[in-house]
């Protein structure tokens, strides 16, 4: 009756205990002054620090919002402006802002740049354009869990791991390149790529030169495509500085070489700017075969011509981009700052990061097991005794039980001092007795006993998790 | 080139090399033709019309007026009653309750108040493209069909095949019968799917329908929903031109039969793609609906929406918009007038010159019928006379074949994307070309005679006003502009 991609979905369902944690938030949401007991969302990637910074300038630019374009009615144009090669001057102003984001190391070509609504929908149609059904990209772990939406769930292509350890902070090695390419050619997959995402969603780190020199010469020996989801490019708050492929292209003298027609770009202004709901990505090649396909589907989520008149003004504002990017880097980096030494203060580590909107945080001496079953013991724990939501490794296909990706930019100064107040009572509570949890009883449609990686984590589908949020 | 050919079809995928993406067809070209010499009336005089875009262009006066009055709307305005900040962090693919409600709204006084629509069934597409392939994905698997009564709106090849692999099968409708659906022809269909092994799973109708600009009678709404009842597949209506109906009170939405007849097919199997870029004019703003009566495909079509929601920019401006009933009534009041005004300009001055259409009351066009101006009844000649309207009389309209119709001499031509002096020129235009093109006949007609004469010295040719009424009546074969094209 229906299709499999609706029946499949819904074999793996909303059963998962993941799901428990974004609905304990939803029925007992923080408020501090409302509910000052309540979950305490720390689970999603959001970047609220700047609002004020952009409200000042939507402030002084009325224009913008108001259809209007030096005091005259855009409206009627705008609204009949339904062509996918998108508004000129808003791609000019994003590869400007993109430029500025990289320090101006690089420049891109506005006609390179394919728009689409969000990066969920820029991912999507690059898998699109470069993979068949069945075919695979490698994806190093752990990673962002909207990937096995957003890659694998209409286009019918797969995604194998590339493990990433501790042991070495999580960086992408040559054996581990090596493993995961054996790994797909035992299970029969033509690998058609890698996907990185720089700076990394989990890991709040970005790429060094080792790495990406690394991924070149596979994808340079291989003969593959390389994507950069680079959506948190903006959100670098420290050394090291960010590399992106564009200026490894360029570093490397490849600028219209044959491998810079499989390197591929994926940003948005969801993070940098903190507009998730204007739904702003696009896509970045300079190969033209794949510019010129992804233009056509780009017809199946086109940015609001609206919105994109908004953020041409917005960008085209030299002033305020400049001064954007740079407060709203200190901003950040004041969190971070904030989270990792508040949890250190108790004895929690976070692995060095520089970037992004959350840190990878380092539990494991907290686990009563160290397995996934004593993750998702000790998340429960968190969630309903210590009342955060965070996010546990597993949903991130961490091959390490005892990692956590904790946001820090989606709540109040206060509210993140007060979950540190929350984190430290429970260790200290922890280290004094081993008592047992006591959160309410949790219906659960399977019971995850392994020792092992949980196959389920492989094996999720796209709706597996309300994952829109989760970015 | 060749190297690079092959290159690219190692690197890149089947569906990024392939022409699913339907550009190549002739609708395009027009468009092109276009694209490289617009009409203009001071700058460029002689340049094409564009008359193969459905847009709808009648209204905005209303809509900006609304604007001006309502800063309200704009997520910046100092009097807001809302945060910019939560509408800007707003990424819940439900989409904002006060934009699903006023869409529900809307989508009722449209069909007259006579049936309502749950906000919790509103789910949002990027445009109606988006939702045609989300249903797509949603309804069937790769290789598996569905029935689509010709002639249909070119974008379907792509947005419902494409990507998702799915076959579309044509349902023949003729101009004998106007070009109706006949449960004859849709067992047909079916029957011949059957026959190649090809698994259907649904029918998908335009209604009121692109590129006919007639709507289906009710009559013939329950043979529809009785048919894919008893097949047990499902029923997707594309409603996007339902606010284009010159009388609303004439238009039935599936939605009005499935609540006046119950028990005439499961409801799970009924889906409604909507729009607000034809009936208010809003290509540009991609707000897309699926409306669902399955709560599975609904649940699952959301979590799809993923890949093309409506920016909350919009949904908040649409949302203050379409509340206001006062507004939204008389919009819809003083569009339908329009088009209706428009329409009939275009059609009955044609007719003058003998051109004839569809009789049709919807859409933002009409099936003008150009089979007496073909060379011979063929594609070909089709095409041809296609691109002497475009070449010569310097008009964008769109063939009949590239809506798949199985009657060559048919097109579409739009009359809402424009002013009112343009459309008088475009009138000019076609009369002028039709009235030359007599003229022409008659004078090769004269001289044929004459030469005739000559040879036949024996014979007593007179010509008669009877004959000469003859050479200038429209149903003479020899008015066809290929006979000027020749000379």
């Amino acid at each position: 009756m229906l299709s499999k991609k609706v029946t499949d979905c819904n074999a793996h369902g909303q059963d998962s205990s993941y799901f428990l944690g974004w609905q304990a938030y939803e029925k007992n949401p923080y408020d501090d002054v409302h509910n000052p007991n309540g979950i305490i969302q720390m689970g999603l990637a959001e970047n609220q620090l700047s609002f004020d910074i952009l409200q000042t300038w939507l402030d002084n630019n009325p224009d913008a919002t108001g259809f209007k374009k030096n005091g005259q009615s855009v409206f009627k144009e705008l609204a009949l402006f339904q062509d996918y090669h998108g508004l000129l001057s808003f791609k000019k102003a994003l590869v400007n802002f993109m430029s500025e984001i990289r320090g101006n190391s690089v420049t891109f070509d506005p006609n390179n740049l394919v728009l689409t609504a969000g990066a969920t929908s820029a991912n999507e149609t690059l898998i699109f354009c470069v993979a068949n059904p069945g075919d695979a990209f490698l994806v190093p772990t752990p990673y962002y869990p909207g990937f096995d939406r957003d890659l694998k769930w209409r286009t019918g292509a797969e995604i194998v791991p590339i493990h990433c350890s501790s042991s070495n902070s999580f960086r992408i090695t040559k054996s581990a390149l090596e493993d995961a390419y054996q790994q797909a050619q035992k299970q029969d997959l033509k690998v058609k790529g890698i996907l990185i995402t720089n700076p990394s969603n989990p890991l709040g780190t970005s790429l060094n030169s080792h790495e990406l020199d690394l991924l070149f010469n596979f994808i340079s020996t291989k003969n593959m495509h390389l994507i950069s989801d680079e959506v948190y490019s903006g959100t670098v708050f420290s050394s090291p500085s960010f590399i992106s492929v564009m200026e490894v292209l360029k570093n490397k003298n490849l600028i219209n070489s044959e491998v810079s027609k499989r390197v591929h770009i994926v940003c948005s202004l969801s993070k940098d700017l903190g507009l998730p709901g204007f739904r702003i990505g696009a896509i970045y090649s300079c190969n033209e075969e794949v510019v010129s396909a992804a233009t056509k589907m780009s017809s199946f989520g086109l940015i609001s011509s609206q919105t994109q008149y908004l953020l041409s003004e917005m960008l085209s504002d030299g002033k305020f981009t400049k001064s954007y990017l740079s407060e709203n880097r200190r901003r950040l980096k004041h969190r971070h700052e904030t989270l990792v030494k508040g949890l250190q203060k108790v004895g929690i580590r976070c692995l060095k990061g520089n970037a992004g909107l959350y840190c990878w945080v380092d539990m494991r001496h907290l686990l009563s097991s160290k397995t996934f079953q004593g993750e998702m013991e000790l998340w429960k724990k968190i969630v309903y005794d210590v009342r955060l939501n965070i996010s546990p490794g597993s949903s991130c296909h961490c091959s390490e039980p005892g990692w956590f990706r904790v946001c820090f930019a989606n709540m109040s100064e206060q509210t993140l001092l007060f979950a540190m107040q929350r984190v430290k009572s429970f260790v200290e509570s922890m280290s004094k007795k081993n008592s047992p949890p006591r959160h309410e009883h949790l219906r659960l449609s399977h019971a995850r006993r392994t020792k092992s990686l949980p196959k389920w984590v492989f094996s999720l589908t796209s709706n597996q998790l309300e994952v829109g949020d989760l970015r | 080139m060749e190297v690079a050919l092959n290159n690219n079809h190692k690197f890149l995928s089947k569906i990024a090399t392939n022409d699913g993406h339907g550009e190549n067809s002739p609708y395009f070209d027009g468009w092109k033709a276009y694209d490289a010499n617009p009409y203009h009336p001071q700058n460029n005089p002689s340049g094409v019309i564009q008359m193969g875009l459905a847009e709808n262009q009648l209204c905005f006066d209303l809509i900006e007026k609304w604007i001006k009055n309502h800063p309200e709307a704009s997520i910046c305005a100092p009097q807001r009653g809302f945060d910019f900040k939560e509408i800007a962090l707003f990424q819940d693919y439900h989409g904002l309750p006060q934009f699903r409600s006023a869409i529900a709204n809307f989508m009722s006084r449209v069909r007259g108040s006579r049936v309502k629509f749950d906000p919790n069934r509103i789910v949002m597409s990027g445009g109606a493209t988006g939702a045609h392939e989300t249903v797509a994905f949603c309804l069937a698997n790769r290789g598996e069909a569905f029935l689509v009564p010709t002639p249909y709106y070119p974008g379907f090849d792509r947005d419902l095949k494409w990507r998702t692999g799915v076959e579309l099968i044509p349902v023949v409708c003729e101009s004998a019968n106007k070009f109706k659906v006949t449960l004859e022809s849709l067992e047909d269909a079916y029957n011949k799917a059957k026959q190649s092994n090809i698994k259907v799973k649904g029918l998908l109708i335009t209604n009121p329908s692109n590129p006919l600009g007639t709507f289906f009678d009710k009559e013939t709404l329950k043979t529809l929903a009785a048919f894919t009842n008893e097949k047990n597949i499902h029923l997707i209506c594309d409603e996007i031109y339902a606010g284009t109906v010159t009388n609303g009170n004439d238009f039935v939405s599936i939605a009005e039969i499935i609540e006046e007849f119950p028990t005439i097919c499961d409801r799970s199997l009924i889906h409604i793609v909507y729009s607000l870029s034809k009936d208010m004019g809003f290509p540009g703003f991609r707000v897309g609906i699926i409306y669902s009566y399955n709560d599975t495909v609904v649940n699952i079509a959301r979590k799809m929406s993923s890949f093309g929601l409506v920016s909350t920019q919009t949904q908040h401006m649409v949302a203050s918009m379409l509340s206001d009933n006062d507004f939204v009534d008389n919009f819809i009041y003083e569009s339908r007038t329009r088009l209706a005004h428009r329409h009939d300009m275009f059609t009955r001055e044609l007719a003058q010159v003998g051109i004839g259409s569809l009789e049709s009351n919807a859409g933002l066009f009409f099936w003008m019928d150009l089979r007496r101006f073909l060379k011979e009844p063929t594609f070909e000649a089709e095409m041809t006379f296609w691109r002497s309207i475009i070449n010569e009389i310097k008009l964008n309209v769109s063939p009949g074949s590239s809506f798949h119709c199985h009657e060559p001499g048919w097109f579409r031509v739009c009359f809402a994307n424009m002013d009112d002096a343009t459309v008088m020129v475009a009138i000019e235009r076609i009369k002028s070309f039709v009235l030359e093109t007599r003229m022409l006949e008659m004078k090769t007609k004269a001289m044929a005679k004459t030469k005739k004469q000559c040879w036949q010295n024996n014979l007593q040719l007179k010509l008669s006003s009877r004959r000469l009424e003859d050479i200038m009546s429209p149903h003479s074969p020899l008015n066809s502009p290929m006979l000027r094209a020749q000379n």
